[in-house]
């Protein structure tokens, strides 16, 4: 069981690692030249105006909170689907209970317009 | 079916090799190491060969020929391609938040490699078969949200900074109907492991039984790999590149060969769940027996090839949505209908239940 689990870090150190020997690698093969102009962020050719790291649009920020009230939900819908077939009439009524209390969430913040994109 | 395919005898060739010399713990390691070196090997051969592919397709429909200087039918072409990014200069920009920055293409690379690990290429030919499989990889293609965002807010660029959060806000977005499109196969195996999920296909493919959940899952893992129609966070004409616009060389071609590589890995899924992963066509009589002398993996690599090519055909049939479009199909007309299809399939299994008195 555990060393299923040390298979799937082995996949993920090379994960990290394959990009990084590429990065080493591609250094051997470049030549590397610098100017003011050319270390300007890219815009169409002008200057860019103002701070980058501004203020951003809310709209962002509520769709991530519906999303999280979601994502938490299929933690619990997974175990569930996977013993669906054994658990019987009880479990199948109370999981769409469950879904029908996160419904009645979902269509509050569309009725409040969380999801319209202004 | 075939009792034992290539993958079996390799692994049982190295089993009796090595377990007398390392014992059974490092045998099954090596195995891991040997899997891992094999999803590489495909890693890096499909993003050339898909990279043509696309530009291929794309040149088919649109009526001219596609690359087709370097070497025969242009075979060659991906090949120079990349040597010339190799040599390509890997410039960092002023005023980069350079950690930030440097680091988010390395760790794209990570999630678009670890899903490998749970794919079932052929019979008992699962690199790392975890018990968990889809989930597993369900977590991990929410990971690569993170690297995105870290790419736009890396880099001190506008173009850079919205794309990174259209990216999260679309990848979170479609992320919902995908694992709710997977969840009523789960129901109907009632195993959360890939090699089950193909074994409870050998009678009929799931995506007769769940057509709307296939539906879904295709859109929203058109979404999910940034593909047109849904390509809003690099899309050409608006913000440059997205993310992407501050990166060059080595750096920028992570970005793609991540890409490519979720996009094999998306259709990969899609093979194992829906289109019976690496089983033959069911097919009844002396056609089916045919079918079945054809090995697992070159049916598990033909419906992934299709699925590519069916994704490659929404990029060049599709027109791009408005960032408002997306978000409202997502929310608004994907995730109820996912819903539904989870009551739907529940009710459905329930009487099928009742019905056969279980």
């Amino acid at each position: 069981m555990l060393k299923e689990y040390l298979g799937i870090s082995l996949f993920l150190a090379a994960g990290f690692v394959i990009p990084i020997a590429a990065f080493l690698v591609s250094r051997l093969f470049q030549t590397r030249r610098t100017s003011r102009v050319k270390a300007d962020p890219y815009e169409c050719g002008m200057e860019t105006i103002g701070d980058t790291w501004v203020q951003f649009k809310s709209n962002y920020f509520l769709y991530a909170l519906v999303f999280v009230a979601f994502d938490v939900e299929t933690v619990f819908l997974y175990p569930w689907a996977v013993k669906f077939q054994q658990l019987g009439t009880f479990a199948f009524v109370e999981m769409f209970i469950f879904i029908a209390i996160l419904v009645v969430g979902f269509w509050y913040a569309w009725k409040e317009g969380a999801l319209e994109w202004k | 079916m075939n009792d034992s395919n290539i993958f079996m005898l390799i692994s049982s060739f190295l089993r009796s090799l090595l377990s007398p010399l390392l014992g059974n713990d490092a045998t099954d390691l090596s195995i891991y190491v040997v899997g891992l070196v094999g999803v590489i090997i495909v890693v890096f051969t499909n993003a050339v060969i898909l990279v043509l592919m696309e530009r291929k397709v794309a040149g088919f429909m649109q009526s001219r020929l596609g690359p087709n200087r370097v070497g025969p039918w242009g075979i060659l072409q991906t090949v120079a391609d990349t040597l010339k990014l190799l040599s390509k200069e890997d410039y960092q920009p002023r005023e980069v938040d350079k950690w930030v920055w440097a680091l988010a293409p390395a760790l794209l690379f990570i999630p678009a490699l670890g899903a490998y690990a749970v794919i079932p290429f052929d019979n008992q030919a699962v690199p790392v078969d975890l018990n968990i499989g889809i989930f597993y990889f369900i977590a991990l293609s929410s990971l690569s949200t993170l690297p995105f965002l870290m790419a736009g807010w890396g880099s001190n660029n506008k173009y850079s900074m919205l794309g990174g959060m259209r990216a999260v806000a679309q990848m979170i977005s479609y992320e919902i109907p995908l694992i709710f499109s997977i969840l009523g196969v789960i129901m109907l195996v009632g195993s959360l492991q890939m090699s089950s999920i193909v074994e409870a296909q050998s009678k009929v493919w799931f995506v007769l039984l769940q057509p709307v959940a296939f539906v879904i899952y295709v859109i929203a893992a058109t979404a999910e790999t940034n593909r047109t129609p849904f390509d809003l966070v690099e899309c050409e004409g608006e913000i440059v590149a997205g993310p992407f616009t501050e990166y060059s060389g080595m750096r920028w071609s992570m970005f793609f060969l991540a890409e490519y590589a979720n996009l094999f890995a998306v259709s990969a899924i899609a093979t194992t769940l829906f289109l019976g992963g690496w089983q033959p066509l069911p097919l009844p009589g002396a056609l089916g027996d045919i079918l079945q002398f054809i090995p697992g993996w070159i049916w598990f690599a033909a419906k992934t090839y299709f699925m590519i090519f069916v994704f490659m055909w929404f990029r060049w049939t599709f027109p791009r949505f408005r960032m408002d479009q997306l978000m409202s199909f997502g929310w608004k007309v994907l995730l109820p209908l996912s819903l539904a299809n989870i009551l739907i399939t529940g009710v459905g299994i329930y009487f099928y239940r009742v019905m056969i008195g279980g």
